[in-house]
């Protein structure tokens, strides 16, 4: 046991050592699901049935990415990101000039924006829910107040998007509201005194020394948040269930009724691959900002 | 809140009325939040009411409704709600306690030992967490249904700690980066052993990295909803999937219950952010971007 030990804790070995667990349990819990659903991306096969698979090749993906509902379904994640995102990276933005002051209370104000990201997809969900709804909801009643007329908004395409955008980006804002007040807060003093010497003005200021130092971390928030918001899942099931209709179902829910609805397991895999490929290539653009940043500092 | 920029702070102090805009402004983002938590000590008339009260009587009814519903006879029931609160908790903080442990251990390593390929396994990694979870939930609940750790604690649990391994990994890492090896070095010159290294010496520099790695791994976890819902059965069900399911009643949605059960759901979360604002950017990208 001795001689055991004393090899495991050989210098050499220290390394891959103290990191085989964490692979070990990434294997177990998420390669090999993985592989194991890529597998079954090519065989025809129901998970509610006892039928064995029978080899399929690439007859699911053809199926997918010829299937008009799958485009837009594409669409519609396309259009609640990029919404959401720009609302989040304008509000976050405008939030954090206005945090990166110094004044009193800072600290206990600034916890009244950030708790929205701290909370449960599905408590948000629950939020917005009860605020859209048309007889006694708040919004509802507050566009009474101004037409008369009662709100259903999520009866509507359009509302429900909307609906969804302003849940998301309300939680969200306090994340992109963050990365920039880093940003804001590393500016050397020097180069605001310098610009003052030259007396630029506001603009000019903002242009050439605020700007520069927090594009990079604008970028690293938009992509973050890009890739987040395309998993969208919890709100919309919460919120409109995907609905009126199909008009406000995402990628995620679509897959998740076509795997756990409708128990068509080969297609439901064949498609999250599409939508991986969709999410790796984002994170490659992310990790490679990430680096550049390293190598910046 | 950023402790070594406040110094070098480039724009000039502004003075309270900077503070109150910035306070209505806080209300206003906040306000969701607060009608939420109003609504959990309304009565179901206040609740609906029309227009919307802001006066009214306090009660605490909903909150015992969440834990006991009384039957027409009379008689008190439990709402099987402590337990769903139980399961949140022990879910939560076994899943975290075990990422840690392997995660920190793992971030040790990878910060001290740099071998040739690590970069391609911290990559595998984070891409883990970027990884849409509705791509691994078919397999997964396969497994689980195959291996009957369906309904099971330690399934929810093995996965939830995988889920924040990444997070961990990541975040863990960079804490380590910033430490200075010289004192390690010097201790194992004076011939302390690998372990006493590791428990005596990184450890205790690391308490503030260890804390706000759990806290967020906690709030992540805490929050989970997809795999919640589809791999805990009746008796390990999570607050979060129990609030989904109370949604769909048959007589419309108890508003003011379900306002009772957020609120309790928050108080946790509430202590964490105030307490981890110091990290709370660290913790939201997983450790790549440092302060």
């Amino acid at each position: 046991m001795r001689g055991f030990m004393d090899w495991l804790m050989d210098p050499k070995r220290r390394g891959p050592m103290l990191v085989t667990p964490a692979i070990l349990l990434l294997f177990v819990m998420n390669i090999f699901p993985l592989m194991w659903s890529f597998g079954l991306s090519f065989f025809h096969y129901k998970a509610s049935s006892m039928k064995p698979p029978r080899f399929a090749g690439l007859y699911y993906y053809e199926k997918v990415l010829t299937d008009p509902v799958v485009w837009e379904r594409f669409q519609t994640t396309a259009l609640i990101v990029s919404l959401s995102v720009l609302v989040q990276m304008i509000i976050g933005f405008a939030l954090a000039i206005l945090f990166s002051k110094k004044f009193p209370m800072r600290r206990e104000i600034l916890m009244l924006i950030l708790t929205p990201m701290m909370l449960s997809f599905v408590a948000v969900g629950v939020f917005f829910k009860l605020f859209y709804e048309p007889t006694f909801g708040l919004i509802s009643q507050a566009f009474m107040v101004f037409t008369g007329e009662p709100l259903a908004l999520l009866a509507t395409k359009w509302g429900a998007i909307l609906g969804i955008v302003i849940a998301d980006a309300w939680m969200w804002t306090p994340f992109v509201m963050l990365l920039v007040l880093a940003g804001l807060v590393s500016v050397p003093n020097y180069l605001y005194e310098a610009a003052e010497i030259d007396r630029a003005s506001t603009w000019e200021r903002f242009k050439t020394v605020t700007f520069p130092y927090v594009k990079g971390l604008l970028l690293l928030a938009l992509l973050f948040r890009t890739i987040e918001t395309f998993k969208l899942f919890d709100v919309v099931y919460i919120i409109t269930a995907g609905g009126p209709g199909s008009s406000t179902e995402t990628i995620a829910v679509y897959v998740y009724r076509m795997a756990f609805q409708f128990f068509k397991t080969s297609q439901s895999s064949a498609l999250s691959y599409i939508l991986l490929f969709v999410v790796i290539v984002l994170t490659n653009l992310y990790l490679y900002f990430v680096n550049r940043r390293e190598q910046e500092a | 809140m950023f402790g070594r920029a406040k110094k070098k702070r480039a724009i000039r102090e502004a003075g309270w009325g900077h503070t109150v805009i910035c306070t209505i402004i806080g209300l206003i983002y906040f306000f969701p939040v607060l009608w939420i938590i109003l609504t959990a000590f309304k009565t179901r008339q206040d609740a609906l009411a029309t227009p919307p009260s802001f006066l009214f009587t306090p009660t605490l009814d909903n909150f015992l409704r969440v834990f006991y519903r009384v039957t027409t006879d009379g008689e008190q029931l439990s709402t099987g709600m402590g337990l769903f609160f139980f399961n949140s908790i022990f879910i939560a903080g076994a899943g975290v306690l075990l990422a840690l442990i392997v995660g920190t251990m793992a971030a040790y390593g990878f910060s001290r030992y740099p071998l040739k390929g690590n970069d391609t396994y911290l990559f595998v990694i984070l891409t883990t967490r970027m990884l849409p979870p509705i791509v691994v939930i078919v397999p997964i609940f396969l497994m689980f249904r195959i291996t009957g750790l369906s309904g099971s604690y330690i399934g929810i649990i093995l996965l939830y700690a995988m889920f924040n391994l990444a997070f961990s990994v990541w975040m863990m890492k960079s804490f380590f980066d910033e430490l200075s090896t010289d004192v390690e070095d010097a201790a194992r010159l004076e011939g302390a052993s690998e372990w006493k290294v590791f428990f005596k010496i990184c450890i205790p520099q690391l308490k503030a990295g260890l804390a706000a790695t759990s806290v967020f791994a906690l709030i992540l976890t805490w929050n989970e909803f997809l795999f919640a819902l589809l791999l805990t059965g009746s008796d390990t069900r999570t607050v979060p999937v129990a609030m989904a399911r109370s949604m769909g009643g048959q007589l419309g949605v108890d508003w003011g219950l379900l306002a009772a059960i957020i609120t309790l759901f928050l108080i946790p979360v509430f202590i964490v952010t105030y307490a981890l604002q110091n990290h709370l950017l660290r913790g939201v990208t997983f450790g790549t971007v440092k302060k």
